[in-house]
């Protein structure tokens, strides 16, 4: 056994890979409270005190410090860089994206349009040499996809049927299992992956055979080069962490060699809040570790975790407001064995929250059972009360799909950690395809013929029966429209914008699944609710295309628990799925499906027009699988009630529901507002939903917050939105107004 | 079977009671308070009939949520208005097990034998009563209220002479029910009491004005403020509030 490895316990992963094992054989839980947690050291204080002045300095500049003009982004394209050289020394756990801090490195792979737009939007001009390089040298993922898409599949794209598609930058989603680097060093990981390279294949040398030799030896060459990066650091990572310190800064990393190669929209960093858990409590009883310097050791790669930017064009900041990467990171959850894997650790990583005040990265989610200890529960709801930052999942769900060892690879989707990955695919508009379905495959905001030439419906009313039977077509065609477009990107992403960093995190023989997702979906459910339940009136244009809709009576909404509008809810779920499983998937991959639509909700409702629920042409869309704008008449709990009755094992991507409430309705004071909350989420949970993000504050923050964004106060103010958090004051104003109209749950 | 006249429903009531409840709004009400938040819940015989199937079957839903000691508040409006539905709702509540608080300004209460009758077979099945004592002074309960507080204070005692758990609230309005001089008193009559549980201050808030804005009543109370924090922790501290 290797001396690093002192005092741990178990065998099958002393052997083989296996970080599962390792924590399980190793973990202690914990079930006490928060009175052990420490407090910021100085030297946290003065490099988050640098941190924060970087970052009042970068939205003073209109969202951007700095840019790189003359670097292409790589494992070691840059030297070390710090928070500030002078405080280098305070930095417990060292590295950066470039050679400064909040400094957007340059990534063409992705496109390289796409990048020099990014540099042009600030004011940055690239090196032009770069252009000559990634057109005519070297193709880049967004050429390659463009040279092969289908005029249909270009024609859906740009009427935003189908978006958010990741053509044009990383498609992200996969988490390296980064915690591999601490436990084993590079030199061992790059031996089993010269393991597989020697097993791989009989010597016949077919299509995925070839592909995957290529692959393994660009891990391998993306394993060296981590190694070298850290060597700019002054450290070895050959072999594995011999202590707290080593184990942090080791998997950081293999983090960071993630995000210096890839620009994905989400940049997970997995669960690895048990796993370092294990480190400190074998440092502290050793007496090499005071709780002090363990906090400060999470204190300081939550600091990292906060500081991780990319460069992005406003397209893209219209769908994912507010500068998002999803750090995500992951605490609690229960063993397969039934015992929780709290440990002292998770309550350090929500601490972060208290010692450096709220912050949307890393996007913080707690695996939510109520068989984790009542005390972690209840700090659990402290902290979303104090500052509405975290999420919580429904581990009792998801461990069941994903075992005990997944990770949240983007807002809300699960993936088993080092075993999997995700072809990420953006997200089907079922609201404008029911407008397709009535308007014969026309889109009625551009007047272009998108779909194929159905026969339009042209009554005055529309008839339940007769929509249905269009919109199941309408469906197959955009379920196949979909698939396909997204096999054609994955496989132009595994060509040319190949994740070797985080794949050489992964074991060889990957699962892959491919996540689809779904917009407008309250919309769809109170549509054909109205549809069934009232008269609904079509009003058409000069063109005989739908320009609006009158209703004529009341029907059930979404969001009321009324089984009336969701079992249509349920209905539109498992149909879409089912559509979507008929069809090959690349790489025989596993479809999936979602109904989160992150900030994106703003953008799709612009390009929707008036629907038969009422929502008028261009107004938001509801966000995620949450209830329509103004559609809960019930109270929160029936709100809930309503989501948590869509069934996860048909999307297993995730259900994504975002709920605000005033802190006056939900208690008197935060100690019984956290215990109020606690009921909540334990009532939620265990009738199988799947998400929720929490916001505790009235309407009337936002509001101040919108106009007086300079008050200190609201600096680091962040709301939970769909799928993610956000500083509120990084959001448009036209997404601040969005958010100030969803509903806030308050008393009567 | 009976029905009733419902304003609405609220399926998270957090400050209605012990843990989660699920609040059922009744409509009617004879009181007319001053500073009312819910003038829309005053008038009679209209709303939306229930019979108490249909309430109980809505309630047992958000049954996973009342682990805490959660359950259902009857609220409103006057839930009293409309006793012997209530107690059916209640009865069929408790057989389900569910918590049961009546949150009542207690103005229906009368103290005849008849009345009594009904109202301690409501208290059966009722295991929390939240009573609103608005003002201990009678003439300044009738200047805020419209009506005298005798009945209600005798509610009270008769809730202690049927050991029925009760929290006393009050609301807090500066320049008409924040001296010290009724605090106290109220604080005196408490004491008489051996049954209440708990004390609740409630700040006044303006919140519900709009509503009497859009029923055309004018609202006499336009030039009062929420109380100041200062206010809030006296009153709480003479009427030993938690």
């Amino acid at each position: 056994m290797k001396t690093q490895w002192r005092g741990f316990r178990g065998s099958h992963w002393l052997d083989d890979i296996n970080v599962r094992d390792f924590i399980q054989n190793n973990y202690t839980p914990y079930d006490g409270d928060e009175s052990f947690l420490a407090g910021p050291t100085e030297a946290t204080d003065t490099l988050w005190g640098k941190l924060q002045q970087l970052q009042k300095q970068e939205r003073a500049q209109g969202g951007v410090l700095d840019m790189e003009t003359e670097v292409v982004s790589g494992l070691t394209a840059y030297g070390p860089g710090y928070i500030d050289d002078s405080l280098k020394s305070l930095e417990k756990v060292v590295g950066l994206q470039t050679d400064k801090p909040l400094k957007r490195a340059f990534m063409p792979y992705g496109g390289i349009k796409m990048a020099e737009e990014a540099c042009t939007t600030y004011g940055y001009t690239p090196n032009p040499a770069f252009h000559k390089i990634f057109t005519e040298y070297h193709k880049t993922h967004n050429q390659a996809v463009y040279d092969a898409y289908t005029p249909e599949m270009r024609l859906a794209r740009k009427n935003k049927i189908i978006t958010g598609l990741p053509d044009t930058y990383g498609r992200g989603r996969i988490v390296g299992d980064y915690r591999r680097v601490a436990l084993y060093g590079i030199d061992f990981l790059i031996a089993k992956k010269k393991e597989d390279y020697a097993n791989c294949g009989c010597g016949v040398m077919t299509d995925d055979i070839i592909r995957q030799r290529e692959e393994i030896t660009e891990q391998i060459r993306a394993l060296m080069g981590m190694k070298a990066m850290a060597k700019a650091y002054g450290f070895d990572i050959s072999e594995p962490a011999t202590n707290a310190r080593e184990a942090v800064q080791w998997l950081y990393f293999g983090y960071l060699a993630a995000i210096k190669t890839q620009n994905g929209a989400a940049m997970s960093v997995g669960r690895v809040s048990t796993f370092l858990d294990i480190y400190i409590q074998r440092d502290i009883a050793e007496g090499a570790l005071t709780e002090t310097e363990a906090q400060e050791l999470i204190d300081h790669l939550v600091m990292k975790f906060r500081m991780v930017k990319f460069a992005r064009i406003p397209s893209y900041n219209q769908l994912f407001s507010g500068d998002p990467v999803w750090a995500t990171l992951e605490v609690a959850g229960l063993g397969m064995d039934g015992r929780h894997m709290v440990t002292k650790n998770d309550f350090r990583f929500l601490h972060t929250l208290e010692n450096m005040g709220p912050s949307p990265e890393p996007n913080l989610t707690v695996l939510y059972s109520k068989h984790l200890p009542d005390a972690f529960r209840k700090y659990a709801a402290k902290i979303s009360v104090t500052t509405s930052s975290i999420q919580y999942e429904n581990d009792d769900v998801m461990r069941v799909e994903w075992g005990d060892d997944y990770s949240i690879c983007c807002c809300v989707s699960a993936t088993e950690t080092g075993k999997e990955m995700q072809f990420f695919g953006a997200r089907a508009n079922l609201a404008k395809t029911l407008l397709y379905c009535i308007n014969g495959g026309v889109d009625c905001k551009t007047g272009m013929q998108v779909g194929p030439k159905w026969r339009p419906i042209t009554s005055e009313f529309l008839d339940y029966k007769e929509v249905m039977a269009n919109y199941d077509i309408a469906l197959d065609w955009i379920a196949g429209l979909y698939v396909n477009v997204l096999n054609l990107i994955q496989y132009m992403h595994d060509r040319y914008f190949y994740e070797a960093a985080e794949m050489a995190l992964i074991d060889t023989d990957v699962r892959r699944t491919f996540a689809t997702g779904i917009a407008g979906f309250s919309h769809v459910v109170d549509s054909l609710s109205a549809i069934k339940y009232a008269k609904v009136k079509v009003i058409r244009d000069e063109n005989g295309l739908t320009k609006d809709f009158e209703v004529e009576g009341d029907f059930p909404r979404y969001g009321n628990d009324d089984e009336r509008a969701d079992e249509i809810a349920v209905w539109l779920l498992k149909t879409f799925m089912n559509k979507l499983k008929k069809h090959h998937t690349y790489r025989n991959s596993e479809p999936t499906t979602s109904i989160l639509t992150i900030t994106s909700n703003v953008v799709y409702g612009k390009a929707t027009g008036a629907l038969p629920d009422g929502r008028k042409a261009g107004e938001p869309l509801s966000p995620g699988a949450n209830p329509s704008y103004g559609a809960e008449q019930n109270g929160l709990l029936a709100s809930l009630n309503s989501v948590a009755k869509l069934p996860y094992e048909y999307a297993l991507d995730g259900i994504s529901n975002t709920q605000t409430i005033s802190p006056d309705a939900l208690g008197h004071d935060d100690d019984s507002r956290a215990s109020q909350l606690v009921s909540v989420m334990d009532g939620y949970f265990a009738q199988g939903a799947h998400h929720l993000n929490v916001n505790v504050f009235g309407t009337e923050k936002l509001i101040d917050a919108m106009e007086h964004p300079e008050k200190p106060e609201y600096a680091n103010f962040t709301i939970r939105v769909s799928g993610y958090a956000v500083k509120f004051i990084d959001l448009t104003r036209e997404q601040q107004m969005d958010v100030i109209s969803r509903t806030c749950h308050k008393s009567m | 079977m009976t029905s009733a006249f419902i304003h609405s429903f609220e399926s998270f009531g957090a400050v209605d009671g012990p843990g989660v409840r699920f609040v059922v709004f009744f409509q009617g009400c004879t009181l007319r308070c001053r500073y009312c938040h819910n003038p829309d819940t005053w008038k009679r015989n209209c709303g939306t009939e229930y019979d108490v199937d249909a309430i109980v079957k809505k309630a047992l839903r958000f049954k996973p949520y009342w682990s805490n000691g959660g359950g259902v508040t009857a609220s409103g409006g006057e839930a009293l208005l409309q006793i012997d539905f209530l107690t059916e709702l209640f009865c069929a509540l408790k057989k389900e097990g569910v918590h049961t608080c009546l949150d009542t300004s207690a103005g229906p209460y009368r103290d005849t034998p008849e009345y009594k009758e009904k109202f301690d077979k409501l208290m059966q099945y009722t295991d929390l009563v939240m009573l609103d004592i608005k003002h201990i002074d009678s003439e300044k309960h009738k200047d805020l209220t419209g009506i005298p507080n005798d009945n209600i204070l005798k509610c009270a005692k008769r809730l202690d002479e049927l050991k029925v758990p009760v929290w006393i609230r009050h609301v807090l309005v500066p320049t008409v029910t924040d001296f010290d001089e009724d605090l106290k008193s109220l604080r005196a009559f408490i004491d008489t009491l051996s049954n209440v549980e708990k004390v609740e201050v409630l700040p006044y808030h303006s919140l519900g004005v709009h509503k009497w804005e859009s029923l055309n009543i004018p609202y006499t109370l336009n030039d009062v403020k929420a109380p100041v924090q200062s206010r809030v922790d006296n009153a709480r501290a003479i009427l030993g509030a938690n």
